[in-house]
């Protein structure tokens, strides 16, 4: 029997739709399965960042797959805009973090040593600024700012109107978006993938396991695996204000339309209907402290979510041996990688195989080895 | 567009819309003094700057902000005017530090 799709994308986040739209744009018989609106979107409560500094410590090659996402992002951006006629606000004119005081600007300088010590790693520029070299580009710093990194590819974008963007491109493919159809479990007979679904059954000749964290439970049923360690995160949003701030930081960025966004907690309870003001007043004092003026703006809302989260902090893209056809991706950076998802991943799918060059190091594989830590540097 | 009632007896206040002497009534909130001023209130929303006007008048909608005093983004119809204050018709985005 002919398979309904040459290739089924499980989860419609924003990493299953940059591989669907991907897909979608080579000219593939492509579906989307998702679960519905009532499950926990961890790809919709992410910060927008398109980042680079400080990634890869522990995981050279991911320098380099992180530096060819930031390199490819304006031309995905301007496929979006072609496509849909959406401009989702790409903006790369680089990125800091910032120190409040000289402590926390002597462990970032420590964290650049170690990233140029580490051979193969790809050189993004990212380099430590003092104070008043930090002020000529942030004017409005307050007194406690020590200095801080600047990386030139560091930018960030509108993610929500990303995923608008790339679900509009999709249906335009003629790709089927499947609502309300969480997969309960995958088959594989004959070079086929039978995926129950609280639909219907659905057949496709591959598959694209890109259900972030539930692709711990989905991987094995195909002879995959993606072993998964979720982190909560909160997110403060300001109202909106005329444009101050000039580029982004690891925790505060202003977005196209005015809102000053505050974030970067990092939470073990998973729970993401409900808020730590404890940990929300802390980013907040924070932010305060980098830049004085954000006292006097109104917050509209709080809210938290949580972070597709491979164990190690890099992405997992891996080919099943056992089930040929079966793919899984998963990575905590969906914003980012997403120009990679698009235009290398999805080639890839359709293809049949992974390129181990390019991708070869994010195999989950490398969970066997003894030499694999949590760098917690992602 | 809007008139006073020949009836309401409350005292004059005298307040500043960009600057121009408007006689407010006391009681009046900020919302309710810029709209029977006459003059052209509407303020410039902070996105597409689509025009506005004070709408629903109890704080819900938010379609009233103002630059009171200084201070961007207060809710007119919630804020009774005082003597000698000081009202911007917002044009946009509210502006940081003030």
């Amino acid at each position: 029997m002919r398979d309904d799709y040459e290739v089924a994308v499980v989860g419609g986040g924003l990493l299953g739709s940059a591989i669907a739209w991907g897909l979608g744009r080579l000219g593939q018989r492509v579906c989307v399965l998702d679960e519905g609106d009532v499950t926990k979107r961890a790809s919709r409560a992410n910060f927008a960042l398109v980042w680079v500094q400080s990634k890869g410590l522990g995981l050279p090659e991911y320098t380099k797959w992180t530096v060819r996402a930031s390199d490819t992002w304006s031309t995905f951006a301007g496929d979006l805009r072609e496509q849909t006629g959406l401009d989702v606000s790409f903006q790369r004119n680089g990125g800091f973090h910032l120190a409040l005081g000289d402590k926390e600007l002597e462990q970032r300088e420590v964290l650049l040593k170690r990233l140029h010590n580490q051979p193969g790693s790809a050189d993004y520029g990212m380099q430590i600024l003092d104070r008043a070299q930090v002020a000529r580009m942030l004017p409005h710093i307050g007194p406690e700012v020590s200095g801080g990194s600047f990386c030139p590819l560091d930018g960030h974008v509108n993610s929500l109107r990303t995923f608008r963007a790339l679900h509009t491109g999709l249906a335009m493919f003629g790709v089927d978006y499947l609502p309300e159809h969480p997969v309960s479990s995958i088959a594989y007979a004959g070079g086929e993938f039978r995926l129950a679904t609280a639909k219907r059954e659905i057949r496709a000749a591959k598959i694209v396991l890109a259900a972030g964290n539930a692709n711990e439970r989905l991987a094995p049923m195909v002879g995959l695996e993606a072993q998964m360690g979720p982190t909560r995160g909160q997110i403060v949003v300001t109202e909106r204000t005329q444009p101050f701030l000039p580029h982004p930081i690891t925790t505060v960025r202003q977005t196209d339309e005015g809102t000053v966004m505050v974030g970067d907690s990092k939470e073990d309870l998973l729970d993401d209907a409900v808020l730590n003001p404890s940990i929300t007043s802390v980013m907040a004092d924070r932010a305060q402290r980098m830049f004085p003026l954000l006292g006097r703006l109104n917050v509209v809302r709080t809210w938290s979510g949580i972070r597709v989260m491979p164990k190690d902090g890099f992405p997992i893209y891996d080919h099943s041996t056992t089930c040929p056809g079966a793919f899984v991706a998963c990575c905590h950076s969906g914003v980012t990688l997403a120009s990679n998802h698009a235009y290398e991943i999805a080639p890839m799918v359709a293809a049949g195989a992974l390129e181990a060059a390019k991708v070869g190091a994010f195999s989950a594989r490398r969970f066997h080895g003894s030499a694999v830590s949590t760098s917690g540097y992602y | 567009m809007f008139k006073r009632s020949d009836d309401d007896a409350r005292a004059p206040v005298e307040i500043f819309v960009d600057g121009v002497s408007v006689r407010a009534r006391a009681g009046d909130t900020v919302s309710a003094a810029l709209l029977a001023s006459g003059l052209d209130a509407r303020r410039a929303t902070a996105v597409s700057g689509a025009p506005r006007l004070p709408y629903c008048m109890m704080g819900v909608c938010f379609d009233c902000l103002v630059t009171i005093d200084g201070v961007g983004n207060r809710q007119g119809c919630l804020v009774p005017v005082s003597p000698g204050m000081k009202i911007e018709v917002q044009k946009g985005k509210r502006e940081i530090g003030r």
